[in-house]
């Protein structure tokens, strides 16, 4: 198989010859056979894997005021800045509605927080978190953000936001938005030969040899 | 249940193969090549890579955003299965904590697998530490197989003289990534030795082989390979073995048991359709088991006759003993020196670009045998789990301003964080010799627990001794030093309280020696051909037959010899003896 034809088979090549478009390699229409004896509807997944997708798309889990609960804090945890959008612009709510359900173990530590978070308001400010002040929100968020820094009695607290953090970044950051804002260049055919000289020298790594 | 029916087929093939991973795949390969008419049974789905892998995929594009809620690996990799099957389990005795990993696919496990591909070494078949057991043929005996694997596969490496880690017949390896160099002098510093990675990926076009397409460095060869640019069974193996027209594949056929004649001869198989329930037998001349260390010891146990009371080949009562799986634990951390790193593509190969071959001399430590060290880490693909924890990185070091601020944190200056601390981890994983015991064994679940197709289950009985808890912490110690010598801040050392970061047998995947090999019929269950002593026209040629495993990664060694059992099987057949 040469590069062009590795390329027509990834789908991603330009086509610029009707010759590349030809039939099966000689064998090939045997194996295909084959492959229909199994039960897959979709490539490269179990039957299982997909009913199981299509199940917990159709359960809703957060309530209303739950999911305006995580669309403030993901945006306040990754706001909108030059480089990129908001937590909410990449989704990033929609994303923790359906990762609590394909991971449950998730569920009862983000119900139970989102709930801890509103008592504190109640308690503090007499209302939700939502309908606090700015201000209000960020006096909150300031004693649970900082682990390290924290009152013990703020624990709940401290474990619930470290986890919101984690399930906002992997949401933001593997969005298409996020991606792109990250940096990331791979994910493409190409001919790795090895770290471009200026890094080598920004590094002083030129002269070490594997 | 009046339709209740066994579908006995009236065709006798030459060889039946169970399992079509590795060992499977290359004893049907060379069968089919030679003008054979082989039937291979594999217990899970058809896949084709070509069509099956999610290869380029963006993390966006799946919903859970690469999770391994359903894959142990994550949404993308290649591997139907994992740790725990639906309506597949397995059970274990005296709190023993074993995980099996079993992959219900075509090419089983290697669709999905590393691709590190190490030759043991000579001192790994006949070892001088008076501890572990010598297989009964030499590493000069395997030697050619291991140039033929590699010649007909690919592998890259560089050519090192290092006696423990022969060479091989190399193609160009991937350049280091930047980490790695990193890795490189802080390992040097520690007197750890660090060499090129030795994968089984085409860095350059295969010669005189059309079907594949060379690595397109797309890093992903755990998803499997669309252009066949990385060695899997299905796409380098089954595939071309199907198109000589002399091999058929069953999918979907899970074996119940291997059926013996009155004389104790195997003469087939029987089977259950797993998507109909339908239940099967096919005969044939030979039977070759390749079903992994744990499957094919489970279908001797369960094949017993009048012939063989105590479980086909199993005379010896070895059968299911001496399993071991790799030691392993790993660490990790991130190096400040590579924060605001330049972006540009570093995705390489999907298997290791450096490694640290086993360097010491054991006569100073408290653990015979040795292992070697796989490293990680750069600027790879955002997906579930990115960055997670970043309260252990972001308080470590100065803001942009200088000044340190407190960890963790929210908004704006967070944000940055995360682009800032991009591509600084590091990871390193140890992989290393565990000792062949003939007290950790898998046998057929005494309870009478069966799976979902009504085939009794495997129990798994496995204790780690001092020998490998010394290595882990040995472990321990070396990652410790080499992430402070290369200036990484780590994530922690494990200690005493888990065991070093040992982790359970089984979780490394290298499962082997449930039928192990040998010249004395009391002691083994296969000779030195992988051969029945029991029965001659049985053959095992998955990770079964290793007597003891070294610290390499198990693949290649059964690549060579069940490429060496299938070409001993083709000059019995000449000779009229199987």
């Amino acid at each position: 198989m040469n590069r062009r034809d590795s390329l027509k088979a990834l789908g991603i090549g330009t086509l610029t010859t009707g010759l590349l478009l030809g039939g099966c390699k000689p064998g090939e229409k045997e194996t295909t056979e084959v492959a229909k004896s199994g039960t897959e509807a979709v490539p490269g997944r179990m039957p299982a894997e997909v009913e199981r997708e299509k199940k917990i798309k159709e359960e809703k889990y957060f309530d209303e005021h739950e999911m305006a609960t995580i669309t403030l804090l993901s945006d306040i945890i990754i706001p909108k800045d030059e480089h990129s959008g908001s937590a909410s612009d990449a989704k990033v709510p929609e994303f923790i509605e359906f990762i609590v359900k394909d991971i449950p173990s998730h569920k009862l530590p983000m119900r139970g927080g989102l709930k801890w978070l509103d008592m504190q308001c109640l308690n503090r400010y007499g209302q939700a978190f939502i309908k606090c002040s700015s201000k209000q929100q960020t006096e909150l968020l300031d004693q649970i953000a900082y682990p390290e820094l924290a009152k013990a009695e703020m624990q709940q607290g401290v474990v619930f936001f470290s986890r919101m953090r984690d399930l906002v970044a992997s949401g933001f950051w593997s969005s298409e938005m996020g991606t792109k804002d990250i940096g990331y260049a791979g994910n493409a055919p190409n001919k790795w030969t090895g770290v471009p000289a200026d890094v080598l020298k920004q590094y002083g790594m030129e002269n070490v040899v594997i | 249940m009046e339709d209740l029916q066994i579908k006995k087929s009236a065709t006798e093939y030459d060889v039946i193969v169970v399992g079509s991973g590795a060992g499977g795949g290359m004893a049907g390969y060379v069968l089919a090549n030679a003008g054979v008419k082989v039937l291979m049974l594999e217990a899970g789905a058809y896949f084709d890579p070509r069509v099956d892998s999610h290869q380029l995929k963006w993390a966006w594009e799946s919903a859970r955003r690469g999770a391994g809620t359903t894959r142990p690996f994550g949404d993308f990799d290649a591997a139907y299965g994992g740790w725990e099957l639906e309506g597949e389990p397995y059970t274990t005795k005296d709190n023993t904590e074993f995980a099996w990993f079993r992959a219900r696919m075509l090419g089983g496990r290697t669709n999905h697998w590393g691709r590190i591909s190490l030759r043991m070494g000579p001192e790994d078949f006949k070892p001088k530490d008076g501890l572990t057991d010598p297989w009964p043929i030499t590493y000069d005996e395997l030697k050619p197989y291991y140039d033929k694997v590699d010649r007909m596969i690919g592998i890259y490496g560089t050519v090192e003289n290092i006696e423990s880690e022969p060479d091989g017949i190399f193609l160009p390896p991937p350049k280091p990534r930047l980490n790695e160099l990193f890795i490189k002098k802080g390992a040097e510093k520690a007197g750890v030795k660090v060499i090129t990675g030795r994968g089984s990926v085409l860095t350059e076009a295969l010669p005189n082989n059309k079907d594949r397409g060379a690595c397109f460095f797309c890093g992903q060869c755990g998803r499997s390979c669309k252009v066949y640019g990385d060695f899997s069974a299905s796409s380098c193996l089954v595939i071309p073995a199907q198109k000589t027209g002399n091999l058929k594949v069953i999918p979907n056929a899970m074996v119940r048991e291997v059926i013996t004649n009155k004389e104790g001869k195997a003469t087939g198989v029987s089977y259950v359709n797993t998507i109909d329930m339908q239940e099967y037998q096919v005969n044939a001349k030979v039977v070759i088991l390749g079903a992994s260390a744990g499957e094919s010891a489970r279908l001797l146990l369960n094949s017993k006759s009048a012939a063989h009371p105590g479980g086909l080949a199993n005379s010896s009562g070895v059968v299911g003993k001496y399993i071991h799986d790799s030691t392993g634990s790993g660490a990790g951390g991130f190096l400040p020196q590579l924060m605001d790193r330049k972006r540009y593509n570093e995705d390489g190969v999907g298997s290791v670009h450096i490694y640290s071959p086993w360097w010491l001399d054991n006569k100073k430590l408290n653990f015979p045998r040795g292992y070697h060290i796989e490293y990680g880490g750069g600027m790879h693909m955002p997906a579930y789990g990115f960055m997670g924890g970043i309260q252990s990185m972001n308080g470590a070091v100065p803001g942009r301003d200088g000044k340190k601020k407190p960890a963790g944190g929210y908004g704006a200056s967070l944000k940055d964080d995360y682009r800032r601390f991009y591509g600084t981890q590091v990871g390193m994983a140890g992989r290393g010799t565990s000792v062949a015991r003939a007290d950790n064994y898998c046998e057929i679940d005494p309870n009478g627990v069966v799976d979902k197709f009504g085939i009794p289950v495997l129990r798994f009985h496995y204790k780690w001794t001092n020998e490998e808890v010394n290595q882990a912490k040995h472990m321990q110690d070396t990652f410790e030093e080499v992430l402070h010598n290369m200036g990484a801040i780590s994530f922690g050392k494990q200690g005493k309280e888990t065991n070093y970061g040992l982790e359970a047998p089984g979780k490394i995947i290298h499962e082997v020696g449930t039928v192990r090999m040998g010249d004395d019929p009391k002691k083994s269950a296969l000779n030195k051909w992988c051969q029945a002593h029991d029965c001659n026209n049985l053959f095992v040629v998955d990770a079964a037959p290793f007597v003891q495993q070294g610290d390499k990664n198990a693949t290649w060694t059964i690549l060579a010899l069940s490429m060496r059992t299938a070409e001993y099987i083709l000059q019995q057949r000449k000779k009229l003896n199987v």
